[in-house]
């Protein structure tokens, strides 16, 4: 719980060259829009500057002059007119032009981004399973949702507005420049406070806002630890104790935020102010020019009005660079992922496999899901094609993980695994797992209808053999019974059906792909009723029928119609015979059997937990 | 129970002196900010029908006084109303933590703790906006357009009205934008769960997506998801897009209308440049206020949500609480179940329980997962209370001793463990005033089997544990939690489950240093293993809530019931076991010769850490 608190809460730099480079690679294919979006935006800045620049003419063209007398009052009053006109023109413009660009930049921003997530959610597809054993789901899922909106957020309002930004500024600072040299070197002359105010403010924010940020974390870490511990500080009688803490933990965030609203009590007038005072330097500067005639009233208000659209983008540009931090976090998040490599991939040239026979062979295998700590230890065994093999073990013997090979979820460390004599390396993974039927041991729904989860995605498989293959295996009785049978939707995780259907489907799904090698996981499940027990029995008798079949077993029935029974102990290959000759060996068999199997069937309300 | 608006203005009193002076620093910046424009007008005109420089330098000051004057009024009203709502949040979050403080354990369970932390995090800082920059922004913007409105209205009452009927204008828009907005940004977040539902229910399943070879029909099927998605927020973006050009098109537009009309009137003599040019100025002035006006009402929406959903941990009271009129009686452990039930819910899990133990006595309780052990011992410390029949400790009632004086007379260790981010030290000292001084802490850690371990870590008792130290096996914390109740020196002890993951060895060790400890104290454990419970004064075997068999432990045996049988599995299991743990010793001994620091293998994991059983 805490470590949400931890990676996604890192704040990195706002502007990393590498990073920008490859995110701004995704938007390689939009060049077009892109370009589009950034003329439009050189038309919007225009738009925008040239209100106070109509005014001016407004004043020293009709108004002004009509005042004076300079021009008759009809002439000023006609001249309103096409000024008035003008102005209502831009006023279209700018918001058409606003429009237009903010929908060109959201599109290129998602479809751009769109692209990145299909590829990371493709590139996850990939990976191997020991990235997931090792990779919270959760973690994943931010990554693919949240992160990638960091970025999307980026692009649309980030990158293209910094440009308008920059756009606007260096558009208003010609402007001045044209209208009258002194008074914009006058205007220029106050950007370096400004500039120097919002730089100031931004550092000192950047670092109380670490630490509000530390302290923040630090307390949601105390909370989440106390409410989750809190019977222990209640039986301890710690409740006084922790309280003191608690409060001391938010006194001191208190104390933190205090710090960041001084800060930003002060930024704001203080930019208020420096606006003020450039707005009377103006004033008496434009004043003493005016006065003397070498400057008209219009272009003084032109200056005074284009003051405020002068300071806005470098205040922007701070609000920016808060986007642009958490998405160069989001980023280098997101490009690690996609830089993680698959440690099971495809041989460059895969033998193909036109027809399998479904012989398995197990050459001195061992294996560790963690170096060092091996999990199966020199196991060597072959089976027939067609035979029927059950594998037993107490917990931790190492059986889940033979069925995690055969399906090569995992490679082998030492020893290898053939199928059909050849080493299943060799073989591409899809070739693997078309031939080879998994039945796992939490079957495991996905949201959709019952059909959808025996045909999965497959649409070569019909209806008729999605019909078949649950009737193969019994599921039908009870699918029969659902109202809308073979199209009844099932909830995430099939919360809607019992542990016995769900096995059950597990089985119906496995047939539908017809697989020449069938692995079965069906270690004790908890509370499946008698008729529903009686119906998978049936079926695992079923499925071991004409293919080769290896069943991880816990039901006495299993063990009995199997071929062949291989006894794991500790990851070693203990013994191995048919049920009768491995009992009277007395051995470890015999010990299993008596433990789970004659217990099971005898004494089944009974336990040791 | 009190409402959510009792409570609001319960914190808000706290703090009344700092948010006056706020609202009173506000008003004057607003009233402060409403003079400079009438200066620049009094500027133009004197520059339009001839003045002095004096007279201009005098009025572009005066201007800049006025802007100084608002500069520090809004520093300060910003400084004090901001303060205020981080003093409410501190007072908030402090109350919130003590009420969830007293709270019982069955609270607990039914609270999902990331919806308590939610709401003690997001919702409180919602909270906090709406009384910070929300009602800053309400007592500006309303001020701001008071003033503002009564200055037009004293220069021009026909440009004021005209600005005024456009004025409505923007809140039409912004409802009727909105409105749409709402709808299609639900329709957002309903594709953005759908594709995270996507992404979780594939990562989740990816042995079956493998196993299957669906990963291209799971790609495409993601695509198409994040396609609606794209396509949603784009549909969005078509919506809220509109409003900020609208917006900025009428305010446009009313200075055009100003600037158009007022022109005519100053060309005709009914206003001055002067005047026209403060219009526009005032006009500017009213900018932000208006596009402000949504944002704060959304402040306060979603803050006052959040205040209710606050209320409601505050209307939960806790079911166990100390008794009105307490005994007054030193604890020396004497046990006693009277004909008690115990229901969870529907579920009835303790049926017609009684038993007795003597002060310095020892029971023991062993039965299959779900039988009601754990039940039962919590019953002893009140983490539940019985739902009938009586819970008695020397006599009387557990309920009629003070909450607190109960619980430091028990010792108790959970069958999950729970250790806190804290130095071992401390967390050995969790059920004392005072952190322990190293000869306390070093018996407590010796009858748990501890020291052994301690020795191996980089600072001793001092080294932290958790995510920032080391990383605690899980015979390790169960040792940890061992001592910690120990070091309490209680008169009850009571270990549920507590040596699980400890090996046998080092478990007949610690029982064999707590059969000292326990000749004086009273001691109740729930096992699974004969071998903890074999040497108990009785022991009960439960089964679905009631004592199936009692006994000692040979008298047990030769009943041949439940509790014989699980003595001959355990036997089986022993046999079958025999040679690997001598492997698993052989090889543990290998591995801390060779590499001590790989036992702690640092790991991403909870504040504190659990373990399950």
């Amino acid at each position: 719980m805490a470590g949400f608190f931890q990676e996604d809460e890192i704040l990195g730099k706002a502007y990393d060259a590498r990073l920008m480079r490859r995110l701004l690679g995704y938007l390689r294919p939009y060049r077009g829009p892109v370009t589009l979006a950034f003329a439009l935006l050189v038309f919007l800045s225009l738009a925008d500057i040239a209100p106070p620049i109509i005014t001016k003419f407004l004043i020293d063209t009709a108004i002004a002059p009509a005042v004076n007398g300079s021009i008759p009052a009809g002439e000023g009053l006609r001249l309103l007119v096409p000024l008035g006109a003008a102005y209502l023109a831009v006023l279209l413009a700018s918001a058409g032009l606003r429009y237009a660009e903010n929908i060109l930049t959201t599109f290129v921003g998602q479809r751009a981004m769109y692209d990145l997530r299909v590829q990371l959610f493709g590139h996850l597809q990939a990976l191997s399973l020991s990235f997931f054993d090792r990779n919270p789901v959760g973690r994943l899922m931010t990554r693919i949702t949240n992160d990638i909106d960091a970025l999307t957020d980026m692009v649309t309002q980030g990158v293209v507005s910094i440009f308008g930004d920059f756009l606007m500024l260096f558009g208003i600072a010609v402007v001045l420049l044209f209208l009258d040299w002194r008074l914009a070197l006058i205007t220029y002359a106050t950007l370096p406070v400004i500039v120097a105010l919002t730089f100031y403010f931004r550092k000192t924010m950047r670092e109380s806002f670490r630490g509000v940020r530390i302290r923040l974390a630090r307390i949601n870490a105390y909370l989440n630890e106390n409410i989750s511990g809190m019977s222990i500080v209640q039986l301890f009688t710690r409740e006084p104790r922790a309280y003191t803490q608690f409060d001391e933990l938010n006194r001191d965030l208190l104390e933190a935020n205090q710090g960041q609203i001084k800060a930003m009590s002060l930024f704001f007038p203080a930019v208020t102010f420096t606006r003020a005072g450039a707005a009377t330097a103006i004033f008496i500067a434009g004043g003493y020019w005016a006065l003397g005639g070498q400057m008209t009233i219009g272009t003084l208000l032109a200056f005074w009005q284009l003051l405020d659209q002068f300071f806005r983008p470098i205040q922007d540009l701070s609000e920016k660079y808060n986007i642009l931090q958490s998405a160069m976090a989001s980023s280098e998040r997101v490009f690690r992922l996609l830089d993680t490599e698959a440690t099971i991939v495809d041989a460059p040239h895969p033998v193909a496999l036109p027809s399998v026979r479904g012989e398995i062979t197990m050459e001195n295998v061992s294996f560790a899901y963690n170096e060092g700590d091996w999990v199966l230890r020199d196991v060597d065994f072959k089976i027939s094609a067609g035979e029927s093999v059950a594998i037993v073990g107490a917990t931790g013997a190492g059986k889940t993980s033979i069925i995690s090979l055969i399906s090569r979820f995992y490679d082998v460390q030492k020893g290898r695994i053939l199928l059909d004599g050849v080493d299943l390396r060799d073989l591409a993974q899809r070739d693997v797992r078309r031939h080879v039927g998994v039945v796992l041991q939490d079957p495991f729904i996905f949201a959709g209808t019952i059909a959808s989860n025996i045909r999965l995605n497959e649409t070569a498989i019909t209806d008729a053999q999605v019909k078949a293959a649950a009737r193969f295996v019994n599921a039908d009785k009870f699918i029969d019974r659902l109202p809308d049978d073979y199209e009844t939707v099932v909830t995430e995780r099939g919360s809607t059906l019992s542990v016995g259907q769900k096995q059950l489907l597990a089985f119906a799904r496995a047939i539908a792909f017809n697989p020449e090698i069938m692995l079965v996981l069906d270690e004790a499940t908890s509370s499946v009723d008698t008729e529903t027990e009686h119906l998978i029995q049936d079926a695992l008798k079923k499925l071991m029928v004409g293919r080769t079949s290896i069943i991880i077993a816990h039901r006495l029935s299993t063990i009995q119609n199997v071929d062949r029974i291989i006894v794991l102990h500790k990851g070693r290959l203990a013994e191995m015979g048919t049920h009768k000759e491995l009992l009277g060996q007395h051995g470890v068999y015999h010990r299993l059997y008596e433990l789970q199997y004659r217990a099971h069937e005898a004494e089944s309300s009974v336990g040791t937990g | 129970m009190t409402s959510a608006r009792a409570t609001y203005f319960h914190y808000v009193g706290r703090h009344r002196t700092q948010l006056l002076l706020g609202t009173v620093a506000v008003a004057a910046g607003s009233i402060a900010a409403v003079v400079p424009p009438r200066y620049i007008g009094q500027i133009i005109d004197g520059l339009n029908h001839g003045t002095t420089m004096d007279t201009v330098v005098r009025l572009a000051l005066f201007a800049l006084f006025f802007s100084a004057l608002e500069a520090i009024f809004r520093a300060a009203g910003r400084y004090f109303m901001m303060n205020t709502s981080r003093f409410i949040e501190y007072d908030m979050r402090n109350d919130l933590f003590a009420h969830l403080q007293r709270m019982h354990l069955g609270y607990f369970q039914h609270q999902r703790i990331g919806d308590l932390m939610a709401r003690m995090t997001n919702d409180l800082s919602a909270t906090r906006m709406m009384q910070g920059p929300g009602v800053m922004n309400i007592v500006s913007t309303s001020m701001t357009f008071a003033f503002t409105i009564i200055s037009m209205v004293s220069v021009s009452l026909k440009l004021t009205l005209i600005s005024v009927v456009l004025m409505p204008l923007v809140s039409l828009t912004f409802w009727f934008i909105g409105r749409r907005v709402h709808v299609k940004f639900e329709r957002l977040q309903a594709q953005f769960s759908e594709m995270s539902t996507a992404a979780q229910e594939n990562f989740s399943g990816i042995r079956v997506v493998k196993a299957f070879s669906q990963e291209n029909a799971e790609i495409a099927r993601f695509a198409a998801v994040n396609e609606e998605y794209v396509g949603r927020a784009i549909n969005l973006r078509r919506m809220d897009g509109l409003i900020w050009p609208t917006m900025s098109f009428i305010l446009g537009l009313a200075v055009l209308a100003t600037l158009f009309i007022g022109g005519q009137d100053a060309i005709e003599g009914r206003m001055t440049l002067g005047q026209l040019v403060q219009f526009v100025a005032y006009l500017n002035l009213l900018a932000w206020p208006m596009i402000a006006l949504g944002w704060v009402s959304n402040l306060f929406q979603q803050g006052w949500a959040s205040l209710q959903r606050l209320q409601e941990i505050w209307d939960a009271k806790p079911d166990i609480v100390d008794p009105a009129e307490p005994a007054a009686h030193t604890v020396r452990g004497a046990v006693e179940f009277k004909d008690v039930r115990f229901a969870y819910g529907p579920t009835e899990v303790l049926r017609s329980v009684s038993f007795t133990v003597p002060a310095g006595g020892s029971l023991a309780i062993v039965g299959h997962t779900g039988a009601g052990k754990s039940s039962l011992v919590n019953l002893i410390p009140r983490l539940f209370d019985a739902t009938s029949g009586q819970v008695l400790i020397d006599g009387i009632d557990v309920k009629r001793y003070p909450l607190a004086a109960l619980r430091r007379a028990i010792g108790y260790v959970p069958q999950e463990t729970f250790l806190f981010s804290v130095p071992l030290r401390e967390n050995v000292s969790f059920g004392l005033d005072k952190t322990l001084d190293d000869p306390k802490l070093e018996w407590a850690g010796d009858v748990s089997q501890l020291n052994k371990d301690v020795d191996d870590f980089p600072a001793r008792y001092d080294t932290m544990i958790g995510e920032r130290g080391v990383t605690l096996s899980g015979g390790q914390k169960q040792r940890t939690a061992i001592a910690r109740a120990v070091a309490k020196d209680p008169r009850i002890v009571i270990l549920d489950d507590a040596m699980s993951a400890v090996d046998t060895y080092t478990e007949s060790e610690i029982l064999r240093r707590l059969r000292g400890v326990l000749q004086e104290r009273t001691s109740i454990i729930v096992a699974h293993r004969i071998s903890t419970v074999k040497d108990a004064d009785e022991i009960l075997v439960l089964d679905e809530g009631r004592i199936a068999e009692r006994g000692t432990h040979l008298e047990l045996l030769e009943r041949n019931g439940i509790y014989a049988q699980m003595y001959r599995r355990q036997l089986l299991e022993e046999e079958l076991d025999v040679d690997t743990e001598r492997d698993e010793h052989e090889r543990r001994v290998k591995a801390t010769e060779e590499s001590t620091p790989t036992r702690f293998r640092t790991r991403m994991g909870g504040g504190g850490m659990e373990e399950g059983a």
